[in-house]
């Protein structure tokens, strides 16, 4: 059994407010050639994608994405329709067996083809939810009410978050480079515009490796000293909103102490001080210095890139400990939570 | 020169699921009109009800019970602009509602009243308020059935009018009949030789008639004022300023508006003087005075104004 498991590299696209005229494998091709190059690796043990066909509105449309990887002859291959950090999760559960000692994990999403906020909405529940038509913002704005009258924090706290992610972007040559917010009337209140991630298309993928290979691919390995992921209650009315108890559970699992940065998945600016509370992060820690979700949302990649961000402050050596965040579902429904370390666990 | 086509996914006539024992139950009854939950092991309501108990994943029991239909909003947002999709077509709130013996709470669109698109959120809804379901005439058995919930009746607006045919009576007959003349008349008392503006034929004081007509300037000194932030038809834009007037000359204060001055600066002791409306508007009505504005005048100490205030 492989137990060290590193990220040894990461690879992201320039991301875009617009749609660029390519397709989704269009987009992609270059992120998995970067990264190919970059490793001197053209088979992987294992590789595993994360993307949903909601978004392009065609079904098995990630089967089509692995023109840009090369299956012939057949390779060892699998996909979650979630954001590409839970297929960096069964990559690594893939890696734990021993047999292969590499890993490719992407994902991708086209968010400027459909309307996202509704798309969502097919994500819900059929019974109780989707028909009311009930959209992601909408609920996304539930819960930054019931934060905000649980913790006594003000709508100028969301919008602290919203400033300091776009300052953090407009450093991040990847990120969509907006503006400080501005006087904007309520998208859906609590929520202004700058409170919600922006419309963004973008790909991204991270190359594992176990012992001994990590070592030879990368010169300071991004060693995942632990991973969780825990989910919720679906239906918003039946759990505390306020707080994230899967992100809690998913922290104490992973070991997720004494982190220099983190980087979460926080579509919202409300999300990410239900996160910091959650995952115990105080001042001392540098929260989303890539600009976050806020910044840039390519969906079903934004959840990798929080890996693929934490990994480079660990590879570049800013950071010896770093903690990523992804998650899925309405409302923080579900959450992974990923510790990375310069240095291995023994 | 790229190129976009219009891209549908849909199953036209929408797409048919079962919904098993409990949905179905709670979908029958809300058909009926009914609200129910379900009982979980550890004794909880769930609504709306699911099979199994979200925190421990323990199998309901079978025990349906009746809630609500009133509840309480746990939560809330508010769509000044709703999407195609949304139940309403203007501006409306969602909110998750805890029904009055559930456990959890049912998230609904709540419709607390009529107003523009873009419109911020009302003050008077908040967390706390208590709705009711608003029940579709013809129900089919979804949570559609409920077409909205609306807020519990808290206020009435009840119809106040009375149609009155008043005459000024003959002191005030004469006073009105100088107001058309761009006069301000009064009387002074025969007994204490205060002159009374306007005049009621009577001495207030000393309970003698009056007779002797004096006429007054329309000049005089504000001698305590109020800052009115409710509009009124005389006065539609608020903060308006109304104000007791000591007329140079008279010996009892007069109720008017003060313009012509921001209202946080208004003070007493300040000189002002009668805005008349044009000489050919006059009729015998007070409100050929539109208002009282400053006098470019020093203001009079308050101990010479203090046995009026």
């Amino acid at each position: 059994m492989n137990t060290e498991i590193a990220v040894v590299a990461f690879a992201q696209t320039r991301h875009s407010a617009q749609d660029g005229g390519l397709t989704e494998v269009e987009m992609l091709a270059p992120v998995i050639g970067e990264i190919k190059q970059r490793t001197g690796l053209d088979r992987f043990g294992f590789t595993c994608s994360g993307s949903c066909d909601y978004l392009v509105g065609a079904p098995f449309s990630f089967v089509s994405a692995l023109d840009a990887v090369g299956a012939w002859p057949p390779i060892s291959e699998s996909h979650v329709e979630m954001d590409a950090a839970w297929a960096l999760y069964e990559a690594w559960v893939r890696l734990r067996h021993g047999d292969v000692d590499t890993a490719l994990v992407y994902g991708f999403g086209k968010g400027s083809q459909g309307v996202l906020p509704e798309i969502f909405t097919h994500q819900l529940d059929p019974y109780y939810l989707a028909p009311l038509g009930v959209d992601q913002v909408s609920l996304a704005a539930v819960q930054a009410r019931a934060y905000l009258e649980r913790a006594g924090a003000k709508e100028d706290d969301l919008r602290a978050v919203a400033a300091r992610s776009r300052a953090a972007g407009r450093d991040n040559p990847y990120a969509l480079h907006l503006p400080d917010p501005g006087d904007e009337g309520y998208e859906v209140a609590p929520l202004r515009p700058y409170d919600i991630a922006p419309v963004t298309d973008g790909a991204a993928a991270i190359v594992l490796a176990a012992g001994d290979r990590a070592r030879e691919l990368c010169e300071r390995p991004a060693w995942i000293t632990g991973i969780d992921h825990r989910a919720e209650a679906h239906s918003p009315g039946a759990r505390d909103l306020t707080r994230s108890e899967s992100a809690r559970t998913a922290a104490r699992k992973a070991g997720a102490e004494d982190v220099q940065v983190a980087e979460l998945h926080a579509q919202f600016s409300h999300e990410e001080l239900i996160l910091r509370e959650a995952l115990g992060l105080d001042d001392s820690v540098a929260v989303n210095p890539s600009g976050g979700a806020l910044s840039a949302n390519p969906v079903m990649a934004t959840g990798l890139i929080r890996i693929g961000e934490a990994a480079a402050r660990i590879h570049d050596g800013s950071a010896t400990r770093a903690l990523a965040h992804a998650a899925s579902g309405p409302c923080l429904q579900q959450n992974l939570v990923c510790v990375l370390s310069g240095e291995t666990n023994g | 020169m790229s190129s976009e086509a219009a891209h549908v996914v849909e199953f036209p006539g929408g797409y048919t699921r079962s919904v098993g024992p409990v949905i179905g139950r709670f979908l029958t009854e809300l058909r009926d009109g009914r609200l129910v939950g379900v009982r979980t092991a550890g004794g909880r309501v769930l609504v709306p009800p699911a099979e199994y108990d979200p925190d421990d994943g323990e199998a309901v029991t079978g025990e349906f019970v009746e809630v609500g239909p009133a509840g309480t909003v746990r939560s809330w947002s508010w769509v000044p602009r709703p999407r195609p999709a949304h139940p309403l077509d203007r501006p409306f709130a969602w909110a998750l509602i805890q029904p009055d013996g559930a456990d959890t709470a049912l998230l609904h669109a709540l419709d607390v009243g009529v107003f523009e698109e873009g419109a911020d959120p009302p003050r008077f809804l908040k967390t706390g308020m208590r709705v009711r379901p608003k029940w579709r005439q013809e129900r089919t058995g979804s949570i559609g059935d409920i077409e909205c919930f609306r807020p519990e009746v808290t206020l009435i607006n009840a119809p106040t009018r009375l149609e009155y045919r008043l005459r000024p009576g003959r002191a005030l007959d004469r006073f009105l009949q100088g107001i058309a003349e761009g006069r301000i008349l009064g009387h002074r008392c025969p007994e204490c030789g205060q002159v009374i503006v306007p005049m009621k034929g009577l001495c207030p004081r000393d309970g003698v008639p009056t007779t002797e007509e004096v006429q007054v300037a329309d000049t005089g000194t504000v001698t305590t004022f109020a800052v009115n932030n409710l509009p009124d038809p005389r006065a539609p834009e608020v903060p308006f300023v109304s104000a007791y007037v000591l007329l140079d000359g008279a010996d009892l204060t007069m109720l008017a508006l003060v313009a012509g001055i921001p209202a946080d600066r208004v003070r007493i002791g300040m000189r002002v003087k009668a805005v008349w409306r044009p000489r050919e508007e006059w009729v015998a009505s007070m409100d050929n005075i539109k208002w009282f504005e400053p006098l470019d005048e020093p203001d009079v100490p308050y101990e010479r104004i203090k046995d009026y205030v």
